[in-house]
């Protein structure tokens, strides 16, 4: 079987750990965890583990995570009585639960939803920091901040969910609960309630952009490991100083289906369609009990929600007596 | 192992045997597999019941072997048809004493629903389950717990049938009698108790839901469903019916996403206890739309208000009758029934079997049956 033809990477490197650059602010200082090297890791990625910038972003963001994560299993765990049985045994059911309606936004007692205002503060400050570590440490290495912005598309939605809509609806309760099962029955839940999620426009174009992304990264990720062979995984000497590689992947694709992105422009495709993902999504959210209550009738209101012909009913089509096998 | 030739042999000629292994291997068992399932056919066949317009993509699917099983309840239906009385003849309640809701069947009328009962409901204890091991003069006493039960739950089979004949008897004459829940148990199967917060250390809507129970149908649904909608009364609709609606979540009646997570839960019951999808009743593009819900829709819709009466007029008031064992294991309330105690996962009880034609006596609350004499 041919070499290239692999699902893991091929190529480790191993050897002294790289610390990273030190310079005249002592940057190396903030760096923890002492290297080093594992062959698992390296199949998929650089085989190098550590060390880790961590500086007072990280620092908060990884103390207020904790809490966060704690509150929320210390609650799971109290609502079993404390057995750590039953806590793995109904661990996916389990959830730390938002307010009830009835609270408003006040600040509900600690067992009917007041824990959750507590853990998602924390959540707050941890994902905040989190992204001004992103945005510091790309300022630091004299990065661009797509990152930052890439992960900000990302806040955005949370923030929506959590924080602006339960705000302008004047209710903690709207808010998502943090549990496997229950915030899956709460998105299921969140679509009926408002009348159909799927007639919601930008609810449509956040899944386009999703499938969007998806495509795009498969195609991406496809059309570089074609043309490795030919130094097409050399992608940012290939954007400047174009190869046989590039030459190569452009006429694929442009005789397949008649255009090409570049090897700059491929990756302006895969940012811009991952980051409207959430953009979009966010935005169809927020509109969500706000401005539109019931997404059907407002599809229906605005023409492309059709009707269709035909009767309602079994009746129509067959008996039960038939389907069942005891028609006379 | 093998001879020194056939190593050489081997060492001298290197083959590729891996290649041809796997592409004949993976022809042969796509050939080996189409060949069973031309010969045997689909071992997961399925049949689908079409409930509503082309492209809506309405419809109920059944494994076509759980069309070919009959439910084995049916088996146990007997013909017993009634005697037509004659005229002039005497009446139970003129014979027997203390016989309060069938005094006005005759003899035999009376002897052969009173056999039926005991076949439906204790056909191992018989007669006795509900008038003691006394001598017959003794079963006019109300004793036993049982037998005061029975007393009411005839009124609430004969309530069901003449009132609420729009739901028992929607698609055909079908009706209800004891066996319909009963099935030859002291206990039916599949009724409820209030379960009550589910969560230790919470309140609220923190603690009604998350757990797996029977009763939110092993979701993490709230668990309140059937003591909400089935005993209180709430109202199930959490639309809008206006593509805006001002309001805040528990002001004014506006409903939560609570509220709606608490009718998925009722819902899953009750396509669980018939046995068929949202499909069903409903498209589900638009749950609440009454122009695009089926006939079923009514039919349930009606079961619903149904069982809101069985449970508040004659299931709950019973409770001080009660010994402790058959009282809910939270609350200790009084058994409730709800969709699957009658269905038990079909879409009619029994699959349609009229249950009701032999009984006129339980088909009215006049205490005058019609024998269509």
């Amino acid at each position: 079987m041919p070499e290239y033809q692999n699902i893991f990477t091929q190529v480790q490197v191993q050897g002294p750990p790289e610390w990273g650059m030190d310079n005249e602010n002592n940057m190396a200082e903030e760096r923890m965890l002492k290297p080093f090297f594992s062959r698992l890791v390296g199949w998929i990625g650089n085989a190098q583990i550590g060390p880790v910038y961590l500086g007072w972003t990280g620092f908060i963001s990884l103390v207020t995570g904790v809490l966060w994560l704690n509150i929320i299993g210390l609650n799971m765990l109290a609502q079993v009585g404390w057995s750590i049985p039953e806590f793995l045994r109904q661990g996916f059911w389990l959830a730390l639960e938002p307010p009830g309606p009835e609270h408003g936004l006040s600040i509900p007692p600690l067992d009917e939803g007041g824990w959750y205002i507590i853990a998602s503060f924390f959540l707050l400050v941890s994902v905040c920091t989190w992204w001004l570590r992103s945005y510091l440490l790309a300022q630091q290495h004299k990065m661009g901040k797509h990152v930052a912005w890439a992960f900000a598309s990302a806040i955005w939605l949370f923030l929506v969910l959590g924080l602006f809509r339960p705000i302008l609806m004047g209710s903690w309760s709207e808010a998502v609960p943090y549990g496997i099962f229950p915030h899956l029955d709460w998105t299921t839940a969140f679509s009926i309630r408002y009348g159909n999620l799927y007639y919601n426009p930008f609810h449509c174009l956040s899944i386009v952009f999703l499938y969007g992304s998806v495509l795009l990264f498969a195609m991406h990720g496809a059309t570089i490991l074609a043309v490795t062979r030919f130094g097409g995984d050399r992608e940012l000497e290939q954007i400047y100083d174009r190869g046989t590689a590039s030459e190569r992947a452009a006429l694929f694709w442009r005789w397949t289906m008649g255009f090409n992105a570049t090897m700059e422009g491929i990756h302006r495709w895969a940012w811009w369609f991952a980051v409207l993902t959430p953009i979009t999504g966010g935005i169809g959210i927020l509109l969500t009990g706000t401005v539109v209550d019931n997404w059907f009738i407002w599809a229906q209101e605005h023409h492309f929600a059709p009707m269709y012909d035909g009767s309602y009913g079994y009746e129509s089509y067959g008996s039960y007596e038939a389907f069942i096998g005891q028609e006379d | 192992m093998f001879p020194e030739w056939f190593s050489k042999w081997n060492r001298d000629n290197p083959t590729d045997i891996y290649r041809p292994a796997i592409i004949i291997g993976a022809i042969g068992a796509a050939v080996f597999g189409a060949t069973m399932l031309v010969a045997w056919g689909q071992p997961f066949a399925t049949d689908s019941m079409q409930t509503g317009p082309r492209g809506t993509g309405m419809s109920v699917p059944e494994f076509k072997s759980d069309l070919a099983t009959p439910d084995p309840s049916i088996e146990l239906l007997i013909e017993d048809p009634p005697f037509i009385p004659e005229p002039g003849e005497a009446l139970a309640g003129d014979i027997y004493e203390n016989v309060q809701v069938l005094g006005g069947l005759t003899d035999a009328n009376f002897n052969r629903l009173m056999a039926a009962m005991s076949r439906w409901v204790a056909p191992e204890q018989g007669c006795a389950y509900c008038h003691g091991d006394g001598a017959l003069e003794t079963y006019g006493e109300d004793n036993l717990y049982t037998k005061v039960v029975a007393r009411r739950m005839i009124q609430m089979t004969q309530a069901i049938n003449e009132n609420w004949a729009g739901h028992v008897n929607a698609n055909k004459e079908v009706g209800v009698t004891c066996m319909t829940c009963h099935r030859g148990q002291n206990v039916p199967s599949d009724i409820w108790f209030k379960l009550g917060d589910v969560n230790e250390a919470a309140d609220g809507w923190a603690a009604n839901q998350n757990r797996v129970t029977p009763q939110s149908q092993y979701t993490s649904l709230p668990s309140d469903a059937l003591e909400k909608y089935l005993l209180d009364g709430e109202v199930i609709g959490v639309h809008d019916l206006a593509s805006r609606v001002e309001g805040v979540p528990g002001q004014d009646g506006y409903p939560g996403i609570q509220q709606a997570e608490r009718t998925y839960s009722l819902m899953n019951y009750v396509s669980n206890s018939l046995g068929v999808n949202c499909l069903f009743c409903h498209n589900s593009r638009a749950f609440y739309d009454g122009a695009e819900v089926t006939p079923q829709w009514a039919t349930e819709s009606l079961g619903i208000q149904m069982v809101l009466e069985m449970n508040n007029d004659y299931l709950v008031p019973l409770r001080d009758e009660y010994p402790p064992e058959r009282l809910g294991p939270v609350h200790a309330d009084a058994p409730k029934a709800a969709c699957k105690t009658c269905h038990k996962g079909y879409q009619q009880p029994l699959q349609g079997a009229n249950v009701i034609a032999d009984w006129p006596e339980l088909a009215t609350t006049s205490g005058t049956p019609d024998y269509g004499n």
